[in-house]
């Protein structure tokens, strides 16, 4: 296996580092979670572990942007989304600056850390900020794009980052926007979109198993959230008369909410969505919450069936 | 501080208090209280203490000051105007939709404001933040702040009470206007924060306590603040809610209260008599 996302995250920082001095790392007692210690090492005047204090980290990542510096701030989803959401909202985005707060561990990835500590609610929080972007990488190929991507964004952006773990589902030399969603596979009875490091490869084998039973699926990575590529989920909407949204978060207020949202007044669409069902998180191994949430390729593929059925 | 510069503040802050009572007075209702108390401070730190530049507001060697207390956001306001940063006559658009000044400090509206600030508590992190990019930058900039009393019941206070000192933040220059009160009633009655120099000297701060009204007493803490090495600086200032305005002084109803015409002309009196006592 490849590098972990996080090392590609760190890594890709350090590169950016060397040509920007804006950039800076900003931690709440997580730099080994995160994995920004070799950034720590190589810019140490540019590294700020506050402790246990995530308000007070977003806070003093606002004043670092108030004088041009771009801070990047990290905690695990959870405490990135709930335990910031004030500071976060008016601190960085409502001041207007250019804070990027990163999500670790989002949803069911936080496994024995358990309901405290899972993310079902984050995207759906983020989403109510005004002109915030939102971000999910699916592989460490698209991390290190969007990382650079989200650097060179003017604005906050929240970045939901997976960091245990290493997959690549594109070529080394992909290019990626922000904004623009990837179509993975092609395919005319059915859409799946999806997002971040879980879902998408979750998408995909639901696509080979529906492609068993004579469906052709479509599978979109929508590594932007917010904006979303509006132009490509209502072109597929048109093209595969269906759609199932995939995420590992809760079904309200984040990607299938956003996907509804904007079907329901462009183009209405039979839509189903895939992800925690008002449920909150719990302990178990990554294998049993993926099932035991029904975020699974065989839930997928019997989701697009039954949506397809309605016709 | 020769005896001339004293009288020369004492007519600002006279100044700054007409213009901030006229501000919310033709409006009708405003945080009349916590503007008044910091009046001394701000016409310190503006007429004496702090390099600003009205016609390039973020000019890169400032000094910075974020009002972390934003609701006192009007008295702020008064200074900028007085100091050039926009015309006088803006001071009437208080809280008028569309304004350049809301009730709260903002960054992006107001020539002269470093920080946006409204939600108590995240003030001082934000200078925090200032600071340390300060000197990343190597700069010789001073960064002020001011939290309330009140405000120093939130726990993101001592969050950030407790990053400037590890960070050895000796630009850093932070006020409390302890002017006893917050909305519910006093602040001895409603959540104790004495003893309070203890708990910022125990965080690590340099800390002082004065007569937040004092010019002379103003002026020697901040020089003995700038001196204060490799540790940011608390200095507690006593001082008296909506001071100046017989309507307001000393009274809890003035954290954000209504001003009449009759309470404003009250006050214009007795502030144009204290003049000409001076």
């Amino acid at each position: 296996m490849g590098k972990d996302m996080r090392d590609v995250y760190t890594e890709t920082l350090i590169e950016l580092a060397e040509k920007d001095d804006r950039i800076c790392v900003l931690e709440a007692d997580l730099m080994n979670a995160t994995g920004t210690r070799p950034f720590s090492q190589r810019f140490p005047e540019r590294t700020f572990d506050v402790g246990v204090s995530e308000a007070d980290m977003v806070g003093t990542a606002s004043g670092l942007s108030a004088e041009g510096k771009i801070p990047f701030a990290a905690s695990f989803s959870t405490f990135a989304s709930r335990r910031v959401f004030d500071q976060f909202f008016l601190s960085a985005n409502y001041a207007r600056l250019n804070v990027k707060l990163v999500g670790t561990d989002p949803g069911i990835t936080a496994t024995y850390n358990g309901g405290t500590h899972m993310s079902f609610e984050d995207v759906g929080m983020m989403r109510l900020i005004p002109d915030l972007t939102i971000v999910e990488p699916s592989d460490i190929v698209s991390c290190a794009a969007l990382v650079k991507a989200v650097a060179r964004h003017s604005g906050c952006v929240y970045l939901r980052m997976h960091r245990k773990g290493s997959q690549e589902l594109y070529p080394a030399d992909t290019e990626f926007t922000l904004g623009k969603g990837c179509v993975l596979r092609d395919g005319t009875d059915v859409t799946l979109i999806a997002s971040g490091f879980v879902m998408v490869p979750e998408a995909l084998r639901a696509a080979e198993l529906l492609e068993k039973s004579g469906i052709s699926a479509a599978v979109i990575d929508m590594h932007t959230i917010k904006p979303l590529d509006a132009e490509l989920v209502v072109a597929y909407a048109k093209k595969t008369g269906a759609i199932v949204t995939c995420e590992n978060h809760q079904t309200a207020g984040g990607l299938g909410g956003a996907v509804a949202e904007l079907l329901a007044e462009e183009h209405p669409t039979r839509m189903g969505r895939i992800g925690s069902q008002e449920r909150f998180g719990q302990v178990g191994t990554f294998e049993y919450l993926l099932n035991d949430y029904r975020m699974d390729a065989v839930s997928i593929a019997e989701k697009a069936e039954n949506v397809i059925k309605r016709r | 501080m020769t005896q001339a510069q004293m009288q020369h503040l004492s007519a600002k802050a006279r100044e700054v208090r007409i213009n901030t009572l006229k501000s919310i007075g033709h409006l009708g209702i405003g945080h009349v209280g916590g503007a008044l108390s910091i009046v001394e401070v701000l016409t310190y730190l503006y007429y004496d203490a702090m390099t600003v530049h009205p016609d390039t507001p973020r000019h890169p060697d400032r000094d910075r000051l974020v009002l972390s207390k934003g609701h006192a956001g009007p008295a702020l306001y008064s200074i900028l105007a007085m100091k050039g940063f926009f015309p006088m006559e803006w001071l009437y658009t208080l809280n008028v939709g569309g304004t350049r000044l809301p009730s709260h400090c903002d960054r992006n509206l107001t020539p002269g404001i470093d920080m946006t600030t409204g939600s108590l508590g995240q003030g001082l992190s934000a200078a925090v933040g200032i600071a340390l990019a300060c000197r990343m930058d190597k700069r010789k900039s001073t960064v002020y702040a001011i939290i309330g009393d009140g405000e120093s019941q939130e726990g993101q206070v001592w969050e950030a009470a407790m990053t400037a000192p590890m960070f050895k933040l000796d630009n850093l220059i932070a006020f409390t206007d302890f002017n006893k009160m917050q909305i519910d009633g006093k602040t001895a009655d409603i959540m104790n924060i004495e003893k309070l120099e203890a708990k910022w000297s125990a965080f690590g701060w340099h800390t002082q306590r004065i007569n937040g009204h004092d010019f002379a007493e103003l002026d020697k803490a901040v020089a003995a603040a700038r001196e204060a090495s490799g540790t940011p600086s608390m200095i507690i200032l006593d001082t008296i809610k909506g001071k100046g305005c017989p309507a307001a002084e000393n009274k809890v109803s003035s954290h954000n209260m209504p001003l009449s015409a009759d309470d404003l002309e009250e006050a214009l009196s007795a502030l144009t008599a204290a003049e000409g006592d001076a």
